[in-house]
């Protein structure tokens, strides 16, 4: 067994894909019972709003350690703040600090602007790697799929938008966890992508 | 014999379809990380750990999944089922 300080990044991929999952599911049981249900209990009212918060303050590292271009650094530190800033407002209404609703649009803020932050460091086409098909995935999922969190800010008690949103949390995971430092992609890897493995 | 102590019959509690489906988050999400470990059997590096580097014995994606799956049904959906029963009986 050989120990390395520095995880491959597609591990790093897997463990922000378990916090999106579990995320997703926090939500997916909230669309179900809704919010007055989820939120009889004061630490389930925080617990994605907290994991979304902690995610966001961990991509600060990522952002340290595995970046490896300007591109890459910017995308990293979009993604971060974006999530710590809709994490903090969700946080805050689920306190009942903050009692602005308006508070709820950081949600599809946080979407679109990490979509874009996916597409546009992605500088390859989506069948260049699974990398590049990865990235093009999921900013696409994140841009289309913030539709649902902007609805939800103005009918909370929806099930159909809470459910939408929560599978396009759900289907972002999976995305992440398709992710490969090098593979093909759909039968397509570009030469220069580098050497597949696993 | 004593019939005072005769066992009482349990009524059988009948859920709701959001109660039933709330419930079966955690299940469905373990089954997924499942069906991934037996379709991809060489991401569980548990299974074959000889010649593997620390990071991939400790990253074992769908065993995440089904990590996930356990602890969301186990301490997530029974106060979410209680909470929904408890409201759904005072509505009633």
């Amino acid at each position: 067994m050989t120990l390395a300080l520095i995880p491959p990044s597609e591990h790093v991929h897997w463990w922000f894909a378990t916090g999106i999952l579990i995320v997703g599911l926090c939500l997916v049981a909230e669309a179900i019972v809704g919010p007055e249900v989820w939120g009889r209990r004061p630490w389930r009212r925080y617990l994605w709003p907290g994991a979304l918060f902690l995610m966001g303050l961990l991509m600060w590292p990522v952002m340290v350690f595995f970046t490896n271009s300007t591109l890459h650094v910017i995308a990293h530190g979009v993604w971060a703040q974006v999530g710590m800033l809709a994490g903090a407002a969700h946080l805050g209404l689920a306190r009942g600090k903050l009692v602005n609703p308006a508070w709820r649009l950081t949600m599809p803020l946080a979407f679109v602007v990490s979509g874009t932050a996916f597409l546009i460091h992605e500088q390859n086409g989506a069948l260049y790697s699974r990398s590049a098909f990865v990235h093009h995935a999921a900013g696409w999922l994140l841009i289309v799929g913030a539709v649902f969190p902007l609805l939800l800010a103005y009918r909370p008690r929806s099930t159909a938008f809470g459910l939408g949103y929560a599978f396009t949390v759900i289907a972002l995971a999976v995305v992440i966890y398709t992710t490969r430092d090098v593979a093909s992609i759909f039968g397509h890897l570009s030469p220069e992508a580098g050497v597949p493995h696993r | 014999m004593n019939t005072q102590l005769a066992t009482e019959a349990r009524p059988r509690i009948r859920r709701s379809a959001r109660a039933t489906a709330v419930l079966s988050l955690g299940p469905l999400t373990a089954i997924a990380g499942l069906v991934w470990a037996i379709v991809q059997p060489h991401r569980i590096t548990l299974l074959d750990p000889t010649d593997q580097g620390f990071w991939w014995l400790v990253s074992q994606p769908p065993l995440y999944v089904m990590l996930v799956g356990v602890l969301f049904h186990a301490l997530v959906a029974p106060g979410v089922v209680a909470d929904l029963e408890e409201a759904e009986e005072r509505d009633s």
